[in-house]
Order: structure tokens, then C-alpha cells, then sequence
């Protein structure tokens, strides 16, 4: 009765910029971290996470290896390092669900049961965590996930690593990946843990602009329809976008950051007092995806400003008695710096 | 022509044709919230609305109690034993592919299973990682969520409420008029092969937008699905293209249920419709409430004045619906604790969010971890089967030797997680400034809470009575959205304000949280119980309510915000059994100290 309908084309989104922006900025380079969508029900965070899948550029692997290890780096796992001779092949970037309720040995791994049963051979089923290796990690509904599970996952995301003790198992594989958090802030805050281990934060509403809202409609209706022809209609400029990404990527580690613009995130970051380093380096490395997306060879003021609300929205001291919301902060500061 | 009373009319034939709509393009609209007390009026839309399906397509009931492996799909136990490799069993959710799947008493199904159908319905596919299983399985289905929540309680959680299309209300419909059935399947059938050729015309789609924004209906998904219903009433009225009337049924059933603002009416605009003292009679042309296929004879209006219409018409029929509700409401909250709510109390040992499992022994009480026994057990077979071989028994090479050691019982997290029931005194002269603490506190409280996810609710009495302000929330955004536009002055109805406060506790203790009254006042009442006036009679009724809090057993705090220690509020505060604390100045930072103390949570380093 169900059949898998293609989703909803990438560049068919309507009016979701921020959280395009954010996602094609990752996808340039991974290491900006992971990016946490916060914002009401039906504005399109899932639609959006969900499009990304298709539009990224396939990536080279070991052939049968379970973490999709890269053949061309020095990060692998303990039996592809072991092998011989590596086989390589093309496979689609994994973008793995993480579903609620989960249980932890489907995250982290864990004795798989049948040769355990039958053969008596002690084998390593393995978890999400090795599946979402160099690609990306989608968590619905991420302020409802359990809290074991997310202890799990922040260790995991800050040492690029599972270690996995179980069972008489132990085992260890790398587990690189972008985490993808999407939530409605009325179900609950996040952990502020939780909150630092993500690059970017956007806030996503939906379009009050009636024009835009006829169009999310539409497009809507002719996508459920037709999906297959839908998706056909829009691959044109999903390639377009896939391209642009494509060129970003060789473009973004060739791209120049001057002292000044340094000295710019630098000053941002003190003025707006964000704890610790982490802060400005997102700030800088989204700054330099912005630009590399662009085809700019040169990061200036204006991709800062751009990266700065997504890179430090959520890293501001909170103080609740305050009723500035944090991009009016960051916005205030940010006219200060470049006007003043 | 609409009498005042209309949305009690048509209730059942809005009811009946959101079924109708719902079974011509089964899987598409997501499926309805049904909010009725349970009886013969709801049975009998069910078994119409099943009717209308057909009879080939599965009905599945989601118990309240059904164990996340029924739900999901997990691991089938005996058939894994019996051949030596996982055997997959599938879920209620799989087994509702193509047909109906019933929710008894969603409004008590916890957010994140509702997160979880609600991503069911979106995508159309079942992602489930447990029992050692991946699950995915295409399914597609409409959820009918039964909804028997009084107005004041919370009701089906906003992750699926906001992806079922219809809202259902069947409260007020006589069992007379559920007999009949103004829709066949005949009717359906035929719209169901129509449906592919219908339009959404752009006069309707935007005139539809611009109603859901005029309503403040913010979601876009809402508009989408309001373009999606006009569709289906176009195709079970026998039209290719659709027009007016299936505008109007798609604002009645999607975008008005769903409506958070009265559109701005020009001349002497009500910011407060609740309050209205009655409906505005709406004067407006009736559409065809039974959704049958005879069109009348209607003069089409200019379908690029629909958007005013629309509009025009949401005004007519919204306060009515405003008032309603908040008549009901009330009610509801003067309605002392009736118990009996099923499935509200539950054994402790096995509540609670599941954190994992842990070694332990098998007991009355707890719940074994089948998988991870097996997990444990799994590397000693061979080894075990020797031992026994070598002890002379017989060893079968397909049983399981499972010991005392390798048990694994799951463990709940269930370290009291309080809620923080702020009753605030907004009346008199100095009620701002108090309010104004009682918010901060709040926030700070909230602010510090999240990561022991407990919760904060606020209740406000002044003039005639007590609001439930903030309903209980770990949300700060949620918080502050509730707070800003808290006002203040007028009479003192302290025991309205404990009735209510009880009340709240009562229920939050049978969802398993630990209650916690922090009442703000000077203790002096001059509003007596019924909203009468006469200091003597209103200070009788506090003390009433306040031994009855006592007698209820619950913990409380009463912060004496008058500018000397009172002895009204010293008297109050021994008769509720609570800590009495003078605090004339309360400023928000210490206010929050305080509760800490009292729910014994560790006061967080403020960082400057």
C-alpha cells in the first residue's frame, strides 16, 4: 500500500533561507559542527533536514566497510587499516535517523545476538553511531530525546569516537558526523551540553508574507500529487545547488581570512561575551563556507555578519530577566561593531 | 441563515463530513482529534467513519497502556527462541497501514510517542531502533485521537494535534441526531475517483492563506492541509475546480479549530473576546453543512472578494466559539476534584522515562530486559553446554542457558521531578510589583530547572477569581509568552485562588510529579468563595481551603508580601500546614532560593 515517494526537493523550500544557508554550510565543511533547528510546528525543519539527503554530492568509501570509512585519509577503522588491498566505491552520503525511543545498544552497537546465539562468536552489531560516520546524524524532536541518550551522543560528538564496552565486547571505530537537532522550544529548553556541542543555531518561523504562504501551498499540492514528477520538475536545480556545493567544497580551504576580518569575529565574540573558543571558530569557519559558497576567494565583513546570528545565537549568557531575545543581542552588538 | 447557536447544529454534520473527507483520500489528512467523553454518540462516528472506509481497511486501537513493542515492533520473543535469529514482529503502527489507527485517551500519551506518529505521518514510514532491531517499514494511516480532556487539562500533545487535519468536537450532540448519516460510501467512492482531477484554484488557496493569517494561524502545514480539504469537499461535491463552498468547510474544519486571534474587526475592535458578554449574532449565508452532492442554487459571489468573505465569515462564527470554550473552561475549574480519571495512577517501580537496564535480580515489580538477558547470556553457551555436558545432562543445542547473573532488568528514571505551583496575589495597589517578582522568580526557577526537567506553573487570583496563568511548563519561551500581559488590581479571592491551586496539584501528582504550592500573598481575603463580598466569610472560606491543602497532604510555601508580618498570614500558612516566611521585599532571586530549598533542589552557582 506504502510506497517510498522521493522527498520534498531541496530548492523547491520556500522562504527557509537561514536554515538552508546553515545546512549548505555544513555540507561545505563538516567540521562548522553540527546545526540545532528551533522553531514552531509546521515551519518546514524536518522538510527541509530530510531534502538535504538528496542533494548531496555522493563520497568515496571502502567497499564493505560499515563506517563508510574514507580510503584517502588516516582516520579508519582497526579492519580497514588491517586490509590489504581496499576496493573503493561511490555511495551516498548517509544522512541516519535517530529515532525517539531508541534504545542504546541500536545507538552505540552492541553484541549482535545471532552469532552470539548460534555460533557462540562474539561479533559487533553495529549501532546508528557507525552508520552516521562522515555524514550526518538527524535527531526529531531533539529536547525530547532521553537523557542516557543524549550523555551517550556527547561524548560520542566531542571525541569523533564510539567506544564501545559491552558485553565482553570492546571495541572502538571513528564516528565523524554532523549532528542535526530540530525541536519546538514550547516542549522544553535543551541541555546547555547539549546546546555547545552544536555549530550553528537557527531560529525558523514561518513565512507571514501571504505571497510566500500561496506559494508553500502549491508547491505543496503539485509535490503530493505527483512526487516522482515533482521531484523530476525541480532536479534541475537541485544539480545546480549540488554544483555549487561541489565547488564550495574545493574552494573553502583556499579561501583567505584576513587579520582584519580575525580581528572582527574576535571583537564580536568579547563584545557579546560568548564563553570559551568555540564560538569564534564556528563564527570564522561558517564565515568561510559563506564565502566559499559564494565564490568569493576572500572572507569579508559582510559573510561575518551573515554567519555571526547562526554561529553565537546560542552561545550568549543567558539571563532571564532579561527579555532581549539573543538575535536582537547579537544584531546590537553587530551594529555597533560595524558602525561604530 | 446560522442561528447564534449554529456551532452546536452542525456539529455532527461538520463531524460526519470531516469523516467523509478523511476516508476519500485515506492517509492524507492525517486524521481527525475527536474530542468527546466516551459514549454511544463517539461509537457511533467511529463505526461510520469506518463505514465510509470500506471494509477491507484495517482498524487498530492504541490502548493507552500498549507497551512501546506493541506500538513499534520489536523483537518476537518466541519465534526468535524457536529459530536461533531475531524474528521481527510488527507494531500497531505497521499493522495500521492503509486504514485507521484509534488512540484511546491521547491527551495522556506522552510527547515523545506523539513526536514519534507524528514523524510516522509525515514521512509515511515507521523508523524505530530497539530490541536490537532496525525498523522501517512504509505505513500509512489516519489516526483518529480520542480526546476526553476537560477544557482546563492540557489535551492531545501539539506534535500530533497539529498534523491531523480535523478537529472533531462531538460534545452537545444528541444521540437522536448520531443515528443519522448524511454522507454514503457511495458518495465517497465516487469522490475518491474524482479527487485527481480536482483543482485547488488560486482564488481559493490564497484566499485561504490569507484567512489562516488573519486568524494567526501561523503553521504552514495548516494552510497546506486547508488547500488539501477544500480538495476533498470540491471532490465529494462533484466539482473538477474548487470554489466558495469549499472554501467555507475548510475554514470551519481546519483553520477556525486552529485559530489563536479574532481577525482585527475595524470599528471598535474587542481585543478580548472572552470576555464578550455575548455572541455577535453572525448574519451569514449557511454553506452546505452535509457535504451531500446537491449543490443549491447559490448566487457565486466574485471569488476575488472570497478572501474578504472568509474572513467576514471566521468573524461570525470564531467568538461564539471563544465563548464557548471559555464558558466551559470555567466550569471545569469550579468542578471540585472528581476522581476516578482512568489509568491515572500507576505502580511507581515501573514509571518513569526507561534509562537503560542494569544487573539485577528478577522480583514482583520489575520489568526484565529480555534482550539484554539474552545479550548477556549469549558469549557463555558454548561454555555452559560443555558444563552441563560434563555434569551428565542433556545438552540441546537449541536451548539457551540462561543464569541468575545474566539478568537484566530495565531501569526508571524516576527522581522526583516537582512542579512549582506559584499562586500569586494580583490584587490591590502593590500587585504589580509583586506579580513582577513572582514572573522573574518564575523565569529564574525555569531557567535553572531545565536540566532537572522540572516543571513551573502560575496561578493568579484578583477580582472575582483565580487564572490559571501559566499552565505547568519547563518551557521558558513558553513561559514568558504566558507572562508578559499578566495585569493585576481588584478584590482578594484567596480561595478560589487554593481551590484552584489544589486542584492543579492534584493533577500533577497523578502524572507522577511532585507538587510544590509557593503562595504569594498578604493573606488578607475579601472575596468570599462564590464571588460575594464580606471580609469575615471570605477569610472563613481561605482557612477552609487552606486545611483542605493540609489535609491533601501536599508541600507548601507562603511568602508574606505584606509590608509587616501579618498575622492573617501566619494563621493561613498553619492552617495549609506550609512554611511561613515574611518576605516584604521579595525580589525574584530569593524567592526562587527559597523554593529551592523546599523542593530540596541544589541552588545552582549563579554565574554574574
Amino acid at each position: 500500500m506504502s510506497t517510498t515517494r522521493p522527498p520534498f526537493p531541496f530548492s523547491a523550500i520556500v522562504g527557509q533561507q537561514d536554515v538552508c544557508r546553515a545546512l549548505l554550510a555544513t555540507a561545505v565543511d563538516p567540521l562548522i559542527g553540527g546545526i540545532l533547528i528551533f522553531g514552531d510546528r509546521g515551519t518546514g525543519k524536518s522538510t527541509a533536514v530530510r531534502a538535504l539527503a538528496r542533494l548531496l554530492p555522493p563520497m568515496k568509501a571502502v567497499e564493505g566497510c560499515v563506517y563508510n570509512c574514507d580510503p584517502d585519509s588516516e582516520r579508519m577503522c582497526d579492519a580497514c587499516r588491517s586490509r590489504d588491498k581496499r576496493k573503493t566505491v561511490t555511495i551516498s552520503v548517509p544522512v541516519v535517523d535517530l529515532p525517539l525511543g531508541a534504545t542504546e545498544d541500536r545507538v552505540v552497537g552492541a553484541l549482535d545476538l545471532e552469532s552470539a546465539l548460534t555460533r557462540g562468536e562474539k561479533v559487533l552489531e553495529p549501532g546508528l553511531l557507525a552508520r552516521a560516520n562522515r555524514g550526518f546524524l538527524y535527531i526529531d524532536e531533539v529536547n525530547l530525546l532521553e537523557d542516557h541518550i543524549v550523555d551517550l551522543l556527547l561524548d560520542v560528538a566531542a571525541s569523533g569516537e564510539n567506544v564501545i564496552e559491552r558485553e565482553g565486547l570492546s571495541v572502538r571505530h571513528p564516528a565523524r558526523f554532523v549532528l542535526i537537532g530540530s525541536g519546538n522550544p514550547e516542549e522544553g529548553e535543551l541541555r546547555p551540553q547539549l546546546l555547545d556541542r552544536f555549530g550553528l543555531s537557527v531560529d525558523v518561523s514561518t513565512p507571514r508574507d501571504l505571497k510566500q504562504r500561496v506559494e508553500i501551498v502549491r508547491r505543496r499540492e503539485a509535490y503530493e500529487r505527483d512526487p516522482g514528477g515533482f521531484s523530476t520538475q525541480w532536479h534541475g536545480k537541485d544539480v545546480a545547488l549540488r554544483r555549487k556545493v561541489v565547488r564550495a567544497r574545493g574552494l573553502v580551504r583556499e579561501v583567505d581570512l584576513s587579520d582584519e576580518v580575525l580581528e572582527l569575529a574576535s571583537r564580536l565574540c568579547m563584545e557579546l561575551g560568548t564563553d570559551g573558543l568555540r564560538g569564534e571558530l564556528t563564527l570564522t569557519r561558517t564565515a568561510r563556507a559563506f564565502a566559499a559558497l559564494d565564490g568569493a576567494r576572500v572572507v569579508t565583513a559582510k559573510h561575518v555578519r551573515a554567519a555571526a546570528v547562526p554561529a553565537l545565537r546560542h552561545r550568549l549568557r543567558r539571563d532571564p530577566l532579561d527579555d532581549t531575545g539573543s538575535d536582537v543581542r547579537i544584531e546590537r552588538v553587530l551594529a555597533d561593531v560595524f558602525e561604530g | 441563515m446560522i442561528a447564534p447557536d449554529m456551532a452546536e447544529d452542525m456539529r455532527w454534520a461538520d463531524a460526519c463530513l470531516a469523516a467523509a473527507l478523511i476516508a476519500i483520500a485515506p492517509g492524507l489528512c492525517g486524521g481527525a482529534v475527536v474530542s468527546a467523553q466516551a459514549g454511544p454518540v463517539r461509537d457511533n462516528w467511529l463505526a461510520g467513519l469506518q463505514a465510509l472506509y470500506g471494509e477491507a481497511r484495517p482498524v487498530r486501537r492504541l490502548p493507552v497502556n500498549a507497551a512501546p513493542q506493541r506500538i513499534l515492533g520489536g523483537l518476537d520473543l518466541a519465534a526468535t527462541l524457536k529459530a536461533g535469529h531475531p524474528v521481527m514482529q510488527r507494531g500497531l503502527l505497521s499493522e495500521a497501514d492503509g486504514g485507521v489507527l484509534v488512540a484511546a485517551m491521547a491527551e495522556r500519551m506522552p510527547v515523545s510517542l506523539a513526536a514519534q506518529i507524528g514523524g510516522v505521518l509525515d514521512t509515511h514510514q515507521l523508523i524505530a531502533e530497539r530490541d536490537g532491531l532496525q525498523i522501517r517499514s512504509g505505513t500509512r494511516f489516519d489516526l483518529v485521537a480520542l480526546d476526553e480532556s476537560l477544557e482546563d487539562e492540557p489535551g492531545v500533545p501539539g506534535a500530533l494535534a497539529e498534523r491531523l487535519c480535523f478537529k472533531v468536537s462531538l460534545d452537545g450532540v444528541s444521540l437522536a441526531d448520531s443515528r443519522d448519516w448524511p454522507v454514503t460510501p457511495d458518495d465517497v467512492a465516487a469522490a475518491r475517483k474524482r479527487l485527481a482531477q480536482v483543482r485547488l484554484s488560486d482564488e481559493v488557496c490564497e484566499a485561504l492563506c490569507s484567512a489562516g493569517l488573519a486568524l494567526g494561524v501561523h503553521s504552514a502545514r495548516a494552510a497546506v492541509m486547508a488547500g488539501r480539504v477544500a480538495r476533498l469537499h470540491a471532490a465529494l461535491c462533484g466539482n473538477t475546480v474548487t470554489d466558495k463552498d469549499d472554501a467555507e468547510a475548510a475554514l470551519r474544519l481546519v483553520l477556525l479549530p486552529r485559530a489563536t486571534q479574532v481577525p482585527e474587526i475595524e470599528v471598535d475592535a474587542d481585543d478580548q473576546p472572552p470576555e464578550a458578554e455575548e455572541p455577535p449574532p453572525p448574519e451569514q449565508d449557511q454553506s452546505r453543512a452535509d457535504g451531500a452532492g446537491d449543490n443549491e442554487d447559490q448566487q457565486q459571489p466574485d471569488l476575488s472578494q472570497l478572501a474578504d468573505i472568509l474572513v467576514e465569515a471566521a468573524k461570525a462564527l470564531l467568538p461564539a466559539d471563544l465563548m464557548a470554550k471559555a464558558a466551559a473552561a470555567k466550569a471545569a475549574r469550579q468542578r471540585a476534584g472528581e476522581a476516578g480519571r482512568a489509568g491515572a495512577m500507576q505502580k511507581a517501580s515501573t514509571r518513569g522515562r526507561p534509562t537503560g537496564t542494569r544487573k539485577g535480580e528478577l522480583q514482583p515489580g520489575v520489568r526484565l530486559n529480555v534482550v539484554e538477558t539474552l545479550r548477556a547470556a549469549a558469549p557463555w553457551q558454548p561454555l555452559r553446554r560443555r558444563q552441563r555436558e560434563q555434569a551428565g545432562g542433556e545438552a540441546a543445542a537449541n536451548r539457551i542457558e540462561v543464569r541468575k547473573q545474566d539478568i537484566r532488568i530495565n531501569r526508571f528514571q524516576q527522581h522526583g521531578e516537582t512542579t512549582a505551583i506559584f499562586v500569586v496575589d494580583a490584587s490591590g495597589s502593590s500587585a504589580l510589583n509583586r506579580l513582577a517578582e513572582a514572573k522573574g522568580a518564575v523565569e529564574l526557577l525555569l531557567a535553572d530547572c531545565y536540566v532537572r526537567r522540572d516543571q513551573v506553573a502560575l496561578i493568579a487570583f484578583r477580582g472575582q477569581g483565580a487564572e490559571l496563568v501559566l499552565p505547568p511548563t519547563r518551557s521558558l519561551v513558553r513561559a514568558k509568552r504566558c507572562l508578559t500581559g499578566l495585569s493585576g488590581g481588584g478584590g482578594t479571592p484567596l480561595a478560589n485562588a487554593l481551590e484552584a491551586a489544589a486542584l492543579l496539584a492534584d493533577g500533577e501528582r497523578r502524572r507522577g510529579r511532585t507538587p510544590v504550592l509557593v503562595v504569594l500573598t498578604d493573606g488578607q481575603a475579601n472575596v468570599t468563595r462564590d464571588g460575594g463580598h464580606g471580609r469575615a466569610q471570605a477569610r472563613a472560606d481561605a482557612q477552609e481551603a487552606a486545611r483542605r491543602i493540609r489535609m491533601a497532604g501536599l508541600t507548601g510555601l507562603l511568602l508574606d508580601i505584606s509590608p509587616r508580618p501579618s498575622a492573617a498570614a501566619a494563621e493561613l500558612a498553619k492552617a495549609m500546614g506550609a512554611l511561613h516566611v515574611p518576605l516584604p521585599r521579595a525580589d525574584a532571586a530569593k524567592v526562587s532560593d527559597l523554593v529551592r530549598t523546599v523542593t530540596g533542589a541544589p541552588a545552582p552557582a549563579r554565574a554574574g
